[in-house]
C-alpha cells in the first residue's frame, strides 16, 4: 500500500527540514529498507541504551512544545508519569488532524511512517510504556494501512514488539481509526473513543491524562509531529535542537499556509525564524495579482483572527533590560508561541489561513460557525446551543435578514460559552466570533442593515 | 430498535451474511485491544460498514454480542459519528470538503458540479446525516459535504471512496466522475 507520489518543492532558504528532510528526498519511500538506509532506528538504538530519566531530561532541555494545538512543554508532560508506580502506562498518538487549516500530520503518516514509529518507541521507553495506539482519522484510510504495514515490518525485524533490538524492552503499537468526528482530537474525547465509548470529553480535573488516561491509567497523548521531534532531539542532541528555535519554543515548526496566497503549502521553519509578513510574502509568494491582504487566522481555525492594518502594543525587553512598550505591525509578528501570544492569538496547530480583500468577514465567520455547530459533541448546553445560535445568526446576516441587535447578540452568546464548558472546544468556537466582531465591527454592522 | 416481522426482510439482515472467514478477521482485530474488548467497537463498525455499506439493526446486535455489550453501546456510536450510516449510499461516495480554505477556493461550486454531474439536485439541503446521503437514481454515486479533510493547501479537495482528489476545478469534475462510472 502506497499513497500516490508526492514531490515536495525545493526548500525555501529560510526553511530547515528535519521532520520533512527524508520526505523531500527523491526516491524516498515508506519501506523499512529505505528508512534503514537513511539512518532509521539508529536513534532508537541509542535511546534504548540510556536511562529513561535521561531521555526525559533531554526532551525538557530541548524546549519541545506540543504541536497539536495547546503547545504544552512535552518533557514536562512526560515527567507527570511516575516511572515506578507499578501501573501500566499508555501512549496515544493524536493523528486525528481535524483542525481546519492544519495539514502536516497527513504527510508524515502517508510518507514517513517509520519516523513516527521510531519516535514512539523512544517515547514509550522514556515513560515505561509497553502499549501504544496511533489514532488516525478515518478520512486517511491509506495512512492507516501504510502505518499499520510499517508497524508490522518493524515488528518482523525486531524494532517493535517483544525484546526490542535485544534490549529486553517490549512495546506493542496498534492503529485505531476515528469515524469523522472533530471532537475526537480533544485528548480526553480521543481516549473515550479509543475505549469504545461515545467520545464525550471528560470532565476536568484531572487536567492531564497522565493522572487518569486510557482505561483510567497514566497516559501520554501527543500529536504526530511532536512524537517525530523526539527522534530528532536524540539524534541532534537537545542543545543543538533547542538552538534552532527560540528560548521557549525549541526546534522547527511546520507552518501550514492555506487560502489566498500564491503558493499555499506547508513549510518547516525554525520556530520564530520568520515574521508573518515574511511567511506570506517571501515564502508563500504573496497575494494573488491585484489583491491585498485583509486578514489572517494564524494557528488553526479557532485562533483569533488578525487584521492586516492592525497595530499592536506589545511589551518587549529594551536595551537596558527594562520592559518597554513598542508598536508592532501585524506583518511583523513573529511566528512562534511567544510572538503570537503577545498579540492575543496563538500558534496553535500551525494552520495559517490567509484572506485577501475579496473576502467578506461575515461570510468567513459563518463558514467557521457552521463547522463548530456541526462538530460540538453536545454535552454542554452553552456549547451545543451557543455554537448553533452563532451559526444561525451569521447565516441570517448573510441572507440579508440581519437584525440591528445581531452583533451584540453574537458577542453575548460567544462570551457565555468560553470558560463555561467541559472542554476547550468551548473556547475554540467562541474565539472566532469574538475576534471577528472585535476586528471587523463595520462589516457586522452593515450586515444588519436590510438589503 | 424495530424487530423484523417479515420473513423476507429477515433474510436480508446483514448479520445473516456473515461468513466464518469474516469472523476470523474480526477476531484478529479484537486482539489489538488486549485490555478491553469494548475498544474494538469502532474497528468492528468500520469493518461492518466497509463490507455492507451501512450498519443495520442486526449489525448493531451482532457487534454488541461479539463484544459482550448491550446493543445500545453500539447504537450510540452509530448515531454519534458522522461516518456511520444506518442506510447505504451509492457505490461511490464523493465527500467534498466544506470548510473555510476549500470554500474560499470554490468548494461549494465543486459540490454543486459533482451533484449535477451524477444527476443529483445541486441545491438540495439534504445532507444524509446517519441516513442515506443523496444518491443518484442509478445508485452509483452519493455526494455529500464533509468538514476539513486536512488538505487545505491543495484546496478545494474531495475524498472519493478512499482517494483524495486535490486542486479540483469545475472543468476537471466530469473527468473525475467518469473514472468512477
Ligand atoms: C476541540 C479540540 C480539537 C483538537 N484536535 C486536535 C487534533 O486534531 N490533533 C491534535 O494533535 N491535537 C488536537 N487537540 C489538542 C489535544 O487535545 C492535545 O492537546 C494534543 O493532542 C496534545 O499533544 P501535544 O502536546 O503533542 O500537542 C485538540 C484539542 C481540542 C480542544
Ligand atoms: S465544550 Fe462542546 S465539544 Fe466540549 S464537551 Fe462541551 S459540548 Fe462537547
Ligand atoms: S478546509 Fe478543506 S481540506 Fe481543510
Amino acid at each position: 500500500m502506497t499513497a500516490k507520489p508526492f514531490v515536495m518543492p525545493a526548500p525555501h532558504p529560510k526553511e530547515r527540514r528535519i521532520i520533512f528532510e527524508n520526505i523531500s528526498k527523491p526516491g524516498y519511500d515508506v519501506s523499512l529498507d529505505t528508512y534503514l538506509t537513511h539512518g532509521g532506528y539508529e536513534s532508537q538504538k541509542k535511546a534504548l541504551g540510556m536511562k529513561p530519566a535521561e531521555i526525559i531530561d533531554m526532551i525538557k532541555a530541548s524546549n519541545l512544545r506540543g504541536r497539536g494545538g495547546a503547545g504544552f512543554p512535552c518533557g514536562v508532560k512526560w515527567s507527570f508519569i511516575r516511572h515506578d508506580d507499578g501501573k501500566p502506562h499508555y501512549i496515544v498518538v493524536n493523528g486525528d488532524e481535524s483542525e481546519p487549516g492544519t495539514f502536516k500530520d497527513r504527510y508524515i503518516l502517508h510518507y514517513d511512517p517509520h519516523q513516527l514509529i521510531e519516535g514512539l518507541v523512544m517515547s514509550a521507553y522514556a515513560t515505561n510504556t509497553h502499549l501504544c495506539y496511533i489514532y488516525i482519522r478515518c478520512e486517511f484510510p491509506d495512512a492507516a494501512r501504510i502505518v499499520w504495514k510499517a508497524i508490522q515490518e518493524a515488528r518482523a525485524k525486531g524494532y517493535v514488539g517483544k525484546n526490542i533490538m535485544g534490549t529486553g524492552f517490549d512495546c506493542d503499537i496498534y492503529v485505531h481509526q476515528g469515524a469523522g468526528a472533530y471532537i475526537c482530537g480533544e485528548e480526553t474525547s480521543l481516549l473515550e473513543s479509543l475505549e469504545g465509548k461515545r467520545p464525550y470529553p471528560r470532565i476536568k480535573p484531572p487536567y492531564f491524562p497522565a493522572v487518569l488516561g486510557l482505561y483510567m491509567k497514566p497516559t501520554v497523548v501527543n500529536n504526530v509531529e511532536t512524537i517525530c521531534h523526539v527522534k530528532h532531539i536524540l539524534r541532534l542532541g537537545p542543545e543543538e535542537y533547542a538552538k534552532m528555535g527560540t528560548p521557549g519554543d525549541g526546534g522547527t515548526r511546520t507552518m501550514c499556509v492555506s487560502g489566498d496566497v500564491v503558493k499555499p503549502g506547508f513549510y518547516e521553519l525554525p520556530a520564530g525564524a520568520v515574521t508573518l509578513g515574511e511567511l506570506i510574502f517571501d515564502i508563500c509568494g504573496g497575494m494573488k495579482p491585484g489583491r491585498k491582504l485583509k486578514a489572517v487566522i494564524p494557528g488553526g481555525s479557532s485562533a483569533k483572527v488578525l487584521r492586516a492594518d492592525e497595530i499592536f502594543k506589545v511589551k518587549v525587553k529594551g536595551a537596558d533590560g527594562a520592559m518597554e512598550e513598542k508598536e508592532l505591525k501585524m506583518l511583523d509578528v513573529v511566528m512562534d508561541a511567544a510572538g503570537l501570544t503577545s498579540v492575543g492569538t496563538m500558534v496553535g496547530s500551525g494552520g495559517v489561513m490567509v484572506m485577501d480583500d475579496s473576502r467578506e468577514m461575515v461570510w468567513a465567520l459563518n463558514n467557521l460557525n457552521q463547522f463548530y455547530a456541526h462538530e460540538s459533541c453536545g454535552q454542554c448546553t452553552p456549547c451545543r446551543e451557543g455554537s448553533l445560535w452563532m451559526s444561525k445568526i451569521t447565516t441570517r446576516m448573510l441572507d440579508g435578514k440581519g437584525q440591528g441587535a445581531d452583533p451584540k447578540t453574537l458577542q453575548n452568546v460567544a462570551d457565555n460559552i468560553a470558560g463555561r464548558t467541559i472542554c476547550a472546544f468551548g473556547e475554540a468556537c467562541s474565539w472566532p466570533t469574538q475576534s471577528f466582531l472585535a476586528k471587523f465591527p463595520e462589516e457586522f454592522d452593515s450586515a444588519t442593515k436590510a438589503k | 430498535m424495530t424487530t423484523v416481522a417479515d420473513p423476507k426482510a429477515a433474510s436480508e439482515r446483514q448479520a445473516d451474511q456473515m461468513t466464518p472467514a469474516m469472523e476470523t478477521e474480526i477476531d484478529e482485530v479484537i486482539t489489538h485491544y488486549p485490555v478491553s474488548k469494548r475498544s474494538a467497537s469502532l474497528p468492528l463498525l468500520h469493518y461492518w460498514q466497509n463490507h455492507f455499506g451501512s450498519v443495520d439493526d442486526s449489525g448493531i446486535e451482532w457487534i454488541a454480542a461479539k463484544l459482550e455489550l448491550q446493543p445500545i453501546n453500539i447504537f450510540e456510536l452509530v448515531t454519534f459519528y458522522p461516518w456511520f450510516r444506518r442506510e447505504a449510499g451509492g457505490k461511490t461516495i464523493i465527500r467534498v470538503c466544506r470548510t473555510l480554505a476549500c470554500a474560499m477556493a470554490g468548494g461549494y461550486e465543486v459540490k454543486e458540479k459533482f451533484c449535477s454531474a451524477v444527476g443529483l439536485d445541486p441545491h438540495s439541503e439534504h445532507h444524509g446525516f446517519g441516513v442515506a446521503p443523496p444518491t443518484s437514481p442509478d445508485g452509483k454515486f452519493s455526494v455529500e459535504f464533509v468538514e476539513c479533510l486536512a488538505s487545505c493547501g491543495s484546496a478545494p479537495v474531495a475524498l472519493i471512496n478512499d482517494t483524495l482528489h486535490e486542486n479540483i476545478t469545475p472543468e476537471s469534475i466530469s473527468g473525475i466522475v467518469d473514472k468512477y462510472q
